[in-house]
């Protein structure tokens, strides 16, 4: 990286000790967050946890997946700290089955595509905007439908999420993040739609140690990073073929 | 006789084009990966942010962040790319993905879908779906002609709660194969040894033939 400027200067830094203290003053009841992942695939492990522990309640939470019934997201529902999931698809969860047909917990089913464009959106100061995704279904009961060329286009709000939670897998103290894979997901957007962004990356470097044509998601997104180097990766459905 | 799942599978891959970009759905569809013509180049896209799906992985090369949108672990072909879920679904909105082929519960003769909630039974949410049938090009539905108890899945009207209105093209079952025309079913094929009475006593709408067939 030979164009970086490397005179002295003091290095700004995002880096949290440790995922608990990283959350500290910035989690309240009644929160609306965004968290990123698919499945339990890029999920930030250590900041869910962290959650749980902060004991906050009444939390509502923005997020393609509701985890398993032991890990991810699936551990706040056992706490009964969440009343309102924005969700695509959560049928791998059963206390989230028991809790959602008992009437404990709101559940708001979004196209998972609509739900990512909602979260891109309201990181980009777009209030809303339309698609033809769930046209003529009970997903565009009550929103405001408009024509477009002479096809038909619902209305969709952007996100603006209190806190995001977001895994990345490398990481610089400025916060700029790369993501791995298709650990990818949901993580840059929840990133961008948070009013505070929380980070864990597997990956910690100074800044100027990534390339800069190689980041995902631009430090200015991010507020706070934590550093947790060996999250488990469940795997949900392993499938592998013989030789 | 009626067409095996995989009969059903080879049969959709004759759709296939050199070039195309394809999202398969779960269960039968995702068999039609394993009829793509050879000497054809079809990439596979997986909506979680895959373009360039491989088989799944031998035990060696499993790993934790590379899985496709039925949560199973996948591998890369060469030239495969991974991007974010907003710009996987861009692609699939913004129609540039050729074809999908999704399973259903139900298909209107008007190209109706349902495929993603039964009332009463388990909600699990439409995943990306309700995204798919509205985005992609061209909509093929790959299904049992009827429900394992006999019930009719081909319809005037869907019963169950819709995934998109006019948005599937064609309908391969294990009887026939049907494009939804601007007058409703129209039969293109007949599986080999199936006949017409066959075909209307399990269907609950008019059919018309092709000219082929007639």
């Amino acid at each position: 990286m030979g164009e970086a400027r490397t005179e002295d200067r003091p290095v700004l830094t995002k880096l949290w000790p440790d995922a608990r203290t990283a959350l500290k003053g910035i989690v309240r009841d009644g929160m609306l967050l965004a968290i990123g992942g698919f499945g339990l695939c890029g999920i930030p492990e250590a900041l869910i946890l962290a959650l749980r522990d902060t004991g906050a309640r009444n939390l509502t939470i923005a997020s393609n997946n509701a985890g398993v019934d032991d890990w991810g997201i699936g551990l706040l529902l056992k706490t009964r700290q969440v009343t309102k999931m924005i969700s695509s698809y959560v049928g791998e969860n059963l206390e989230f089955e028991r809790q959602y047909l008992a009437g404990e917990l709101e559940v708001e089913f979004c196209p998972q595509g609509t739900l990512a464009e909602r979260m891109r959106a309201g990181g980009a100061g777009i209030p809303g905007f339309y698609t033809r995704s769930g046209v003529g279904t009970v997903i565009a009961e009550g929103k405001e439908h408009k024509e477009f060329d002479g096809v038909t286009y619902i209305l969709e709000r952007g996100i603006q999420a209190d806190v995001a939670l977001v895994k990345a897998w490398k990481a610089d103290l400025h916060g700029n993040l790369i993501y791995r894979r298709t650990a990818r997901n949901f993580n840059p957007h929840a990133a961008a739609c948070g009013k505070i962004t929380v980070a864990e990356a597997e990956i910690v470097v100074q800044p100027g140690e990534l390339d800069p044509d190689e980041i995902h998601t631009p430090g200015i997104y991010v507020h706070r990073l934590v550093h947790h180097p060996h999250p488990e990766k469940r795997i949900e459905k392993r499938t592998t073929r013989e030789e | 006789m009626a067409w095996t799942r995989h009969q059903m599978a080879a049969r959709a891959a004759c759709e296939l084009q050199n070039g195309f970009y394809v999202n398969l759905g779960i269960g039968i569809p995702t068999l039609v990966a394993n009829y793509i013509p050879s000497g054809m180049t079809v990439t596979l896209q997986s909506e979680n942010g895959l373009l360039g799906m491989g088989p799944f992985p031998l035990e060696a090369e499993v790993d934790a962040d590379l899985i496709n949108a039925g949560k199973e672990t996948v591998t890369f072909v060469p030239g495969a790319s991974t991007f974010s879920s907003a710009d996987s679904f861009a692609m699939i909105r913004g129609g540039h993905i050729d074809l999908a082929i999704l399973g259903a519960m139900q298909v209107s003769e008007r190209g109706d879908l349902a495929n993603w909630m039964i009332p009463g039974k388990r909600v699990k949410g439409m995943g990306g779906a309700m995204d798919l049938v509205s985005g992609v090009r061209r909509v093929l539905v790959l299904m049992e002609h009827t429900t394992p108890d006999g019930g009719a899945k081909l319809l005037r009207t869907c019963s169950l709660p819709l995934t998109g209105t006019g948005v599937v093209h064609r309908v391969i079952t294990d009887l026939c194969v049907l494009d939804i025309a601007p007058a409703g079913f129209e039969v293109m094929e007949l599986a080999t040894g199936v006949t017409r009475e066959q075909v209307e006593q399990a269907t609950d709408a008019s059919l018309s033939y092709s000219d082929a067939l007639r």
